[in-house]
C-alpha cells in the first residue's frame, strides 16, 4: 500500500502550488471578515433605526457574521476547485496511476482539504467575531456570554463542512464546471429561497447549509425546527454522505 | 514484465478491446501498433488500472497494478500530453508526484535535467509548448526510476527534433535494460525504434513478433514489367523459368527479380517494354494491409490505395498465430 503520510504530503503540495485554490481561501477570509465588519459598523451607527421594529434580542454575534453567506461561497468554490481541477486538466489519471488505492486517496485529499479549510475557517471566525464586536461598540457581546463561543466555533465548523460537502459532490460529479454550476446556485439561490417558501421549507430546513447555520445562532429563534447540535449532526451527515458517495463513484468509475 | 490475459473492454455495444493476450518482453522496445481507435489507449489505461477490464486481467511482475506499493517505482507512464494543471510549475508537478510515492526530492531535479526542462522548472505549465508538455510527461514517467516505461503516442504533434529526442531516449532506456512499451499508429515510427512488435486492430491481436522477423516477412521486393505484347513476355519469362504474378493495370511482377537480367531477357526476345521498374513494399504498406479489415473508417475505397502502389504488398496478412493467409484470399480482398 502507498503510505498515507506520503499521500498527505503530496496532496498538500498540490493545493498550495496552485494560485486559484490559495486565492479562494484568502477570499473566504476577506469576504467574511470584511462584510461582517461593514455590517457591524453600520449597525452600530444606526442602531435605533435598525432595531425599531425588531422585538427579538439583539444578536451581536450574528451581526458580526453577516458576511458568512458570501464567505461560504468562496470556500465552496475552494472545495470544488481542489477536487475538480484534477478532472478538468486530466491530471486525475496521473494521480490514480501514482496512488491506485482510490479510497485511501480520497481520504487523504479530504483530510488535507478539511484541515486547510478548518484552519482558515477558525482564523476567519475569530477575526470576524473580534473585529465585528470592536465595531459594534456598546452593543458588543463577549466570548464569555452564553453560547457565544459555541457560535464562533460553529461558524468555523459550518464553513469547513460545506467545503468538504462540495468536495464530495465534485468527486461524485467528476466535473468541475458541472459541480460549480450545481453547488453555487444551490447554496446561493435555491436553498435560501426554498427555506422561505411555506411547506417546502420543512424540507429545505434539512438542507446542509440551513442545518449547519443553526450552529451560529446564539438565541433560540421562533419556529426553529431544531437546535444547534442537531443542526451540526445533520450537516455532518450530509458531508459524510457526499464524501462516501464520491468515494463510491471514484472507485467504480473508469478514470 | 507486463502480461495481458484475455483482456476485454466493452463500452455498451462496442468491444474496444477483444480478448487481448500478450506479454511485453523485458529489456527491449516493444511497439504497440494499430490504427486510430484500435484500442491501444484503452489497453494502456487498463494496464494502469485506470479503466477496469470487462473481462480478463493485466499483471505487472505477476501482480495487479492496484497491488503495487508505490507503483511509480515499477512502471512509469506517459498517457496524454498535458495532464498537468496549467497553473502549477513543472517542478511542483513533479514534486507532488514524487512525494506520493516517497521518491526523494533530489530525483525531481534529476529528471528535470534529464529531459532538459531545468531552465523552465519554476515556470507554470500554462506557457509550455506541446513538446515541453511531452517532456514533462516523460519526466514524470521516469521519476521513480522504473523498470518499465509506457508511452502512449509520444511523438504525436512533435517537431522533428522532438521526435528524434524521444526515439533516442527510448533506445537508451532499453539499453539500460528497461522494458519500453510504446504505442503508435505509424509503422514508419516503429520501424526505427521498436525491437518487438504487437499489432492490434479493432481491439484484437493481429501480430506479436520480433521486429526483424516482421521486416523479413514484409520487405520483399519485385520488378514490375509492362508490355503491349503480354503473350510474348510470358513466353520469354517461362523460357527462363520465371513465373511472374499479375500486377496492376495489366502489368506483371517478378518477385525478387533482377532488374538488369529481366531487361536483357526482354531485349533478347525482342519484347517491347513500356515499364521496367523496381517495386519495394514498405512496412507501412504491410501494416496497412494487415489492418485493412480492422480500421474503423476507411478514407475511401480501392482506387486511392491502388494509386499509391498498394498492390505491391507481399507477405502481409500475418495473423495472430503466425499462419499466413493464402494468396488467393488476399487476391479476393483486392
Amino acid at each position: 500500500m502507498t503510505s498515507f503520510p506520503a499521500i498527505l504530503r503530496s496532496e498538500w503540495t498540490k493545493i498550495r502550488s496552485v494560485r486559484s485554490t490559495v486565492w479562494t481561501l484568502a477570499l473566504t477570509f476577506v469576504v467574511t471578515v470584511g462584510i461582517g465588519a461593514l455590517l457591524s459598523l453600520l449597525t452600530n451607527n444606526n442602531f435605533t433605526e435598525f432595531r425599531r421594529s425588531d422585538q427579538s434580542p439583539f444578536d451581536a454575534t450574528g451581526t458580526s457574521f453577516s458576511g458568512i453567506m458570501l464567505g461560504e461561497l468562496a470556500i465552496i468554490v475552494f472545495g470544488v476547485l481542489a477536487i475538480g481541477n484534477e478532472y478538468s486538466t486530466g491530471m486525475i489519471r496521473v494521480t490514480l496511476a501514482a496512488v491506485p488505492q482510490r479510497g485511501t486517496l480520497l481520504t487523504g485529499k479530504a483530510t488535507v482539504l478539511g484541515a486547510m479549510a478548518l484552519v482558515v475557517s477558525v482564523v476567519t471566525a475569530f477575526v470576524t467575531f473580534f473585529l465585528g464586536q470592536a465595531l459594534l461598540g456598546s452593543h458588543a457581546t463577549g466570548l464569555g456570554e452564553p453560547h457565544v463561543l459555541r457560535a464562533v466555533f460553529g461558524a468555523a465548523l459550518y464553513l469547513t463542512l460545506l467545503c468538504l460537502f462540495s468536495a464530495g459532490v465534485t468527486t461524485m460529479l467528476h466535473n468541475q464546471t458541472l459541480a460549480l454550476g450545481v453547488l453555487v446556485p444551490f447554496f446561493f439561490l435555491l436553498s435560501p429561497i426554498l427555506s422561505a417558501v411555506p411547506k417546502v421549507k420543512t424540507l429545505a430546513h434539512y438542507f446542509p447549509d440551513y442545518a449547519g447555520s443553526r450552529m451560529l445562532l446564539v438565541y433560540e429563534q421562533h419556529g426553529q425546527p431544531y437546535g444547534p447540535w442537531t443542526g451540526f449532526v445533520i450537516c455532518l451527515a450530509w458531508t459524510l454522505a457526499a464524501l462516501v458517495g464520491g468515494a463510491l463513484v471514484l472507485k467504480s468509475r473508469d478514470a | 514484465m507486463i502480461e495481458l490475459h484475455d483482456l476485454t473492454k466493452r463500452y455498451g455495444k462496442t468491444l474496444a478491446v477483444d480478448r487481448l493476450s500478450f506479454q511485453v518482453p523485458q529489456g527491449v522496445v516493444t511497439g504497440f501498433l494499430g490504427p486510430n481507435g484500435a484500442g491501444k489507449s484503452t489497453t494502456m489505461r487498463m494496464i494502469l488500472d485506470l479503466d477496469r477490464p470487462t473481462n480478463g486481467r493485466v499483471t505487472i511482475d505477476g501482480r495487479r497494478y492496484g497491488q503495487l506499493s508505490e507503483p511509480l517505482k515499477y512502471i512509469g507512464a506517459l498517457l496524454e500530453a498535458k495532464s498537468v494543471h496549467p497553473g502549477r510549475t513543472a517542478r511542483d508537478h513533479l514534486l507532488w508526484l514524487a512525494q506520493s510515492n516517497r521518491i526523494p526530492t533530489r530525483r525531481v531535479d534529476e529528471v528535470l535535467a534529464l529531459v532538459g526542462l531545468t531552465p523552465v522548472a519554476r515556470k507554470r505549465a500554462r506557457g509550455f509548448s506541446l513538446g515541453m508538455g511531452q517532456r514533462l510527461g516523460i519526466a514524470s514517467a521516469l521519476l521513480g526510476d522504473p523498470e518499465i516505461v509506457m508511452f502512449d503516442e509520444p511523438v504525436n504533434g512533435l517537431d522533428p527534433e522532438g521526435i528524434l529526442w524521444i526515439r533516442n531516449l527510448m533506445k537508451r532506456l532499453a539499453t539500460e535494460g528497461r522494458t519500453v512499451f510504446v504505442s503508435s499508429h505509424l509503422m514508419s515510427e516503429m520501424a526505427v525504434t521498436a525491437d518487438h512488435l504487437v499489432v492490434i486492430g479493432r481491439g484484437r491481436l493481429l501480430a506479436d513478433l520480433p521486429m526483424p522477423e516482421f521486416i523479413r516477412r514484409n520487405s520483399r521486393s519485385a520488378v514490375r514489367m509492362r508490355t503491349p505484347h503480354p503473350e510474348r513476355l510470358l513466353d520469354a519469362l517461362a523460357g527462363a523459368g520465371i513465373r511472374p504474378e499479375p500486377g496492376p493495370g495489366g502489368s506483371y511482377e517478378v518477385v525478387d527479380g533482377d532488374l538488369a537480367r529481366l531487361g536483357d531477357l526482354a531485349a533478347a526476345h525482342g519484347v517491347v517494354l513500356h515499364e521496367l521498374s523496381p517495386q519495394q513494399a514498405s512496412l507501412e504498406e504491410a501494416f496497412l494491409q494487415m489492418t485493412a479489415d480492422s480500421v474503423e473508417y476507411h478514407a475511401g475505397d480501392g482506387p486511392g490505395r491502388d494509386a499509391a502502389g498498394a498492390p505491391g504488398v507481399w507477405g502481409a496478412g500475418w495473423t495472430a498465430d503466425g499462419t499466413r493467409q493464402s494468396a488467393a484470399a488476399r487476391q479476393e480482398e483486392n
